[in-house]
């Protein structure tokens, strides 16, 4: 079936069909990345920019891999090092670069909420959001969906915790609204500061301040990295306290004593949310996460680009 | 248009019987041979040939695979195609890989399968097995090797291969 949306801005605006269109083309996807030549010409007439506002390593490749498998052309742009230290708007900007005869727009920007402003003002390019400031990540939990299926089978009744830093975390929001559309049960764990207060209402997630009890009841633990970036003010006291009551360590594993599918979207900071033990360890899947990328990104922009005509 | 049955039930089980003994006729050993089906409605014809092939031959190894062209099309982006699965367990590096679909028409899916199975290597030579030929209606330089039955049909008829009751069907 063919998505309902022009742009991916965010898994709020996706359909339970659309979610299940993408990860289904994703696993077509996955195999084309097993073959020796693994690269399909789909897309050999689609120019494609990269417009990076804010920093990144796992995500700026992944898109830029999944782009070159498709045979798109690719334009890479970071803010850093361009007009947009003169004082150049977004709109400008990529308006400049549009004129250029580009088809797509993938951006990551640190303001929530700006892709959608792109999308408002650019109704005939396709643009997909890399991350928006603290709201969605949306191809982050899209392949966060994609592995725990690999993994567990479905997510269908599956029960899912994230922990960590929810307030600011658009990954956290994303899979959020992505796993609780594919039926599954979403706890959040992690300080009271870290977690919005109406989020039990507003989203119909579970909240839980006790990381033990916590991974005791779920079957999936996706942790969050501790934004440091996006705090202006003192949310918890220190690094090392966070580690002691809410860092997954082995020995809260152990104790806990139940397998529990580990997950984390990147960059770990290791010793902080999670030890070193549990991220390299057996029921992690944090590198399958990252290979997964791509395919499931070649499926979005292969999507996008077949429904932009 | 009226519905027009190019092929009954026994007809149809005949000539898939038959394209299975031209095929093991053309190749005494199977060892260097390799089947492809093209997902999708080549997938039952594929399966239905090979295991005839099976039958005739049990002592024989087949090897058989699917492939998907959907990333290959040249329509990519002018109409929504559904993906299906791959599937190709062996290599096809230096076999003789034998192409199987169920109606050849335009010849813009074989081009594509053409592409893609370039990308799991250089077979030593590409066949092509057809149930159904719509001669004069190629868009491409294309043509079958082995040909279960070769009709006229003009561009607004369709040709199906339909498995309820099992015949081949103009409409």
């Amino acid at each position: 079936m063919q998505l309902s949306t022009k742009h991916l801005l965010g898994i709020k605006e996706l359909s339970p069909e659309d979610i299940s269109t993408i990860l289904t083309t994703a696993t077509q996807f996955k195999e084309v990345l097993q073959r020796p030549i693994k690269k399909v010409p789909s897309l050999r007439d689609v120019t494609i920019v990269n417009l990076f506002y804010e920093n990144s390593t796992r995500t700026r490749i992944s898109f830029e891999l999944a782009e070159k498998r498709l045979s798109a052309d690719t334009i890479n742009f970071t803010a850093s090092g361009s007009s947009v230290s003169k004082g150049e708007t977004l709109l400008d900007t990529v308006n400049n670069i549009l004129s250029m005869k580009v088809d797509m727009v993938v951006m990551r920007h640190s303001a929530s909420g700006a892709p959608h402003f792109l999308a408002q003002h650019l109704p005939n390019t396709a643009i997909v959001n890399a991350g928006d400031g603290i709201n969605e990540h949306p191809t982050q939990a899209l392949l966060d969906a994609f592995s725990i299926q690999e993994k567990t089978g479905s997510l269908q009744g599956k029960k899912v915790l994230l922990v960590g830093d929810i307030m600011h975390s658009r990954v956290a929001l994303s899979n959020i609204y992505l796993l609780k559309k594919m039926g599954a049960e979403v706890k959040v764990a992690g300080p009271p500061t870290l977690i919005p207060k109406y989020i039990e209402k507003a989203l119909g997630v579970g909240v839980e301040y006790n990381l033990k009890r916590a991974l005791q009841w779920c079957d999936v633990a996706n942790v969050l990295r501790i934004q440091l970036e996006r705090q202006n003010q003192v949310l918890f006291s220190s690094l090392r306290e966070y580690n002691l009551a809410y860092g997954v360590t082995k020995k809260l594993l152990d104790e806990v004593n139940k397998e529990i599918v580990i997950m984390h979207p990147g960059p770990i900071n290791r010793g902080v949310e999670i030890d070193s033990d549990v991220a390299n360890g057996k029921d992690s899947i944090i590198l399958q996460q990252v290979e997964n990328g791509v395919a499931v990104r070649m499926a979005v922009l292969y999507l996008l680009a077949g429904r932009n005509n | 248009m009226l519905k027009q049955v190019l092929l009954t039930t026994s007809q149809l089980n005949a000539t898939l019987n038959r394209l299975a003994h031209q095929l093991i006729e053309n190749y005494d050993s199977l060892q260097d041979v390799v089947f492809i089906g093209i997902q999708p409605r080549g997938i039952k014809v594929s399966e239905l040939i090979i295991d005839n092939i099976r039958q005739i031959v049990p002592s024989q190894k087949v090897e058989y695979g699917i492939l998907d062209i959907t990333f290959y099309r040249d329509d990519v982006r002018e109409e929504f195609h559904k993906a299906s699965n791959t599937e190709i367990p062996f290599s096809v590096e230096d076999k003789i890989v034998v192409l199987i679909d169920d109606v050849l028409y335009t010849g813009r899916t074989i081009r594509a399968a053409l592409d893609a199975l370039q990308d799991f290597g250089r077979p030593k030579k590409v066949e092509l097995c057809v149930l159904i030929d719509r001669r004069f209606s190629r868009q491409l330089p294309i043509q079958a090797d082995y040909i279960g039955k070769s009709i006229d049909s003009s561009t607004e008829q369709k040709v199906k291969v339909e498995w309820v009751p099992k015949e081949v069907v103009m409409y």
